[in-house]
């Protein structure tokens, strides 16, 4: 299965206090007037600017074994080690919000409209996430209605650069997924072009499998911990 | 000199036309240029910086503070260059060679400029000889490099080195940050510190400066 598509802007809506939190400010703080107007700007531009479109390619397992391991250079223990071998479907994914977005980012800076900029910035990884979800959620459902029914099943991203996934691995994946219909390239440094993208394995199978707890050696660096609210998604409740 | 506290509300308002304005009201009363940039736009950005450390706002708020300090800089700098007055010294910046990402590195720059600093942004994927040139040339007193990518962290240890083998080192002080970067990781390759935000990066570039 190789799907590629398109999102409407108005189908993607970032989570409002996760922007807030990449912006550095807590939840639940009251924002002056001019911060909300510059939110609703940032919202404006992002929605005139961003194109959103995606790829998943299924994969069998022995072959996402081989992109997994990449370069050799993945943390000796990781939870997609655990976590892939128990899957009943995989497929490899990318997304993107596309180029004109990061280039009104970089128009914002230059113009010294840091404050739009960086809330646009803010915003657009926020949505770029948003869209990784979608995949997610777009993925499940072309397995059910392929008839995928496994009581309890779920499907959950993981993408190089966390969770001991070594970035060195979007070489391989890049290569067997080949995004460069949704204009995605990759650099020497492993950096996707446009910046605003996600990338990475989607991983079907029962819900239990994809529990890990956070007590691998990266895991006492990692500052996001986003893995804990994803997993919390899953589960319906915080997950320790 | 009230005009003055007036034109430093306004850089802590972010009201860039007003600050604009004040300053170019405060240039026609024949006031001193490097009062104008202490008492006017550098005092503005100091409460401003102030209410940031304390969470009494957030980094937004700077960056439009920021941008009405750029207003002010935009009709005060002729006169500074004019009067030679010196900045607080000045600092390379960029992001490394392979990585693309400028938004943190942007955000140091803004706000080292904020405090009174001359900064050559360099932008991103920068070589290292880039880097080195720049600050031999420019007779930098920092280079301040940004990475946001494994891949890419080893670059800042290039430059650190290329410095030393030209005799720049102690001369041209090093500071690095970006997400995956950490203080030991700075020690392991010999630069001078590790500026774990942008208004860190401010206090640990004056701290370099200071003790030259």
């Amino acid at each position: 299965m190789s799907d590629v598509f398109t999102v409407a802007p108005e189908g993607v809506s970032p989570d409002r206090d996760a922007v807030l939190s990449q912006l550095g400010i807590p939840a639940g703080t009251g924002l002056s007037d001019r911060i909300e107007g510059l939110y609703a700007q940032a919202i404006g531009v992002l929605a005139e600017t961003m194109a959103p479109a995606g790829v998943i390619a299924e994969i069998p397992g022995g072959d996402f074994d081989a992109v997994y391991r990449g370069e050799g250079k993945n943390a000796p223990a990781t939870p997609v080690a655990l976590i892939a071998p128990r899957a009943e479907r995989v497929a490899l994914f990318a997304v993107t919000l596309g180029e004109p977005l990061s280039r009104a980012v970089a128009e914002c800076f230059a113009g010294a409209d840091f404050a739009l900029g960086y809330t646009l910035d803010a915003l657009a990884s926020v949505a770029a996430d948003a869209v990784a979800c979608l995949a997610e959620r777009r993925y499940a459902q072309s397995l059910r209605d392929l008839g995928w029914s496994t009581p309890d099943g779920a499907v959950l991203r993981y993408s190089p650069g966390y969770c001991g996934w070594d970035i060195t691995g979007q070489r391989r994946l890049f290569a067997a997924l080949r995004p460069e219909p949704i204009g995605l390239t990759l650099t020497d440094s492993c950096l996707m072009q446009p910046l605003k993208s996600v990338s990475g394995v989607l991983i079907a199978g029962p819900r239990a499998i994809h529990r890990f707890p956070p007590t691998y050696d990266f895991c006492a660096r990692c500052a996001e911990r986003t893995c804990r609210d994803r997993l919390a998604a899953l589960f319906g409740g915080a997950v320790q | 000199m009230p005009q003055l506290t007036d034109l430093a509300d306004a850089i802590i308002r972010g009201d860039h036309a007003q600050a604009g304005a004040l300053t170019r009201e405060a240039i026609g009363r024949e006031m001193d240029p490097k009062t104008i940039l202490d008492d006017g736009l550098i005092a503005g950005m100091t409460v401003v910086g102030d209410r940031f450390r304390v969470h009494e706002i957030f980094l937004p708020d700077v960056l439009l503070a920021a941008k009405a300090m750029y207003a002010g800089m935009d009709e005060l700098r002729p006169l500074l260059i004019r009067d030679g007055v010196p900045s607080l010294g000045k600092v390379v910046i960029g992001s490394v060679k392979g990585d693309l990402h400028d938004i943190g590195k942007n955000l140091v720059g803004i706000m080292l400029k904020g405090a009174g600093f001359d900064v050559i942004d360099l932008g991103h994927d920068v070589a290292p000889e880039a880097m080195v040139r720049t600050a031999r040339e420019q007779g930098a007193a920092v280079v301040g490099m940004s990475a946001l990518l494994t891949t890419t962290m080893p670059v800042m240890g290039e430059v650190v080195a290329q410095l030393r083998a030209e005799g720049l080192a102690g001369t041209v002080r090093t500071v690095v940050g970006g997400a995956p970067v950490n203080e030991a990781f700075a020690r392991e390759i010999g630069a001078d510190a590790y500026g774990f935000d942008a208004g860190n990066a401010v206090d640990v570039v004056k701290a370099l400066v200071g003790r030259r």
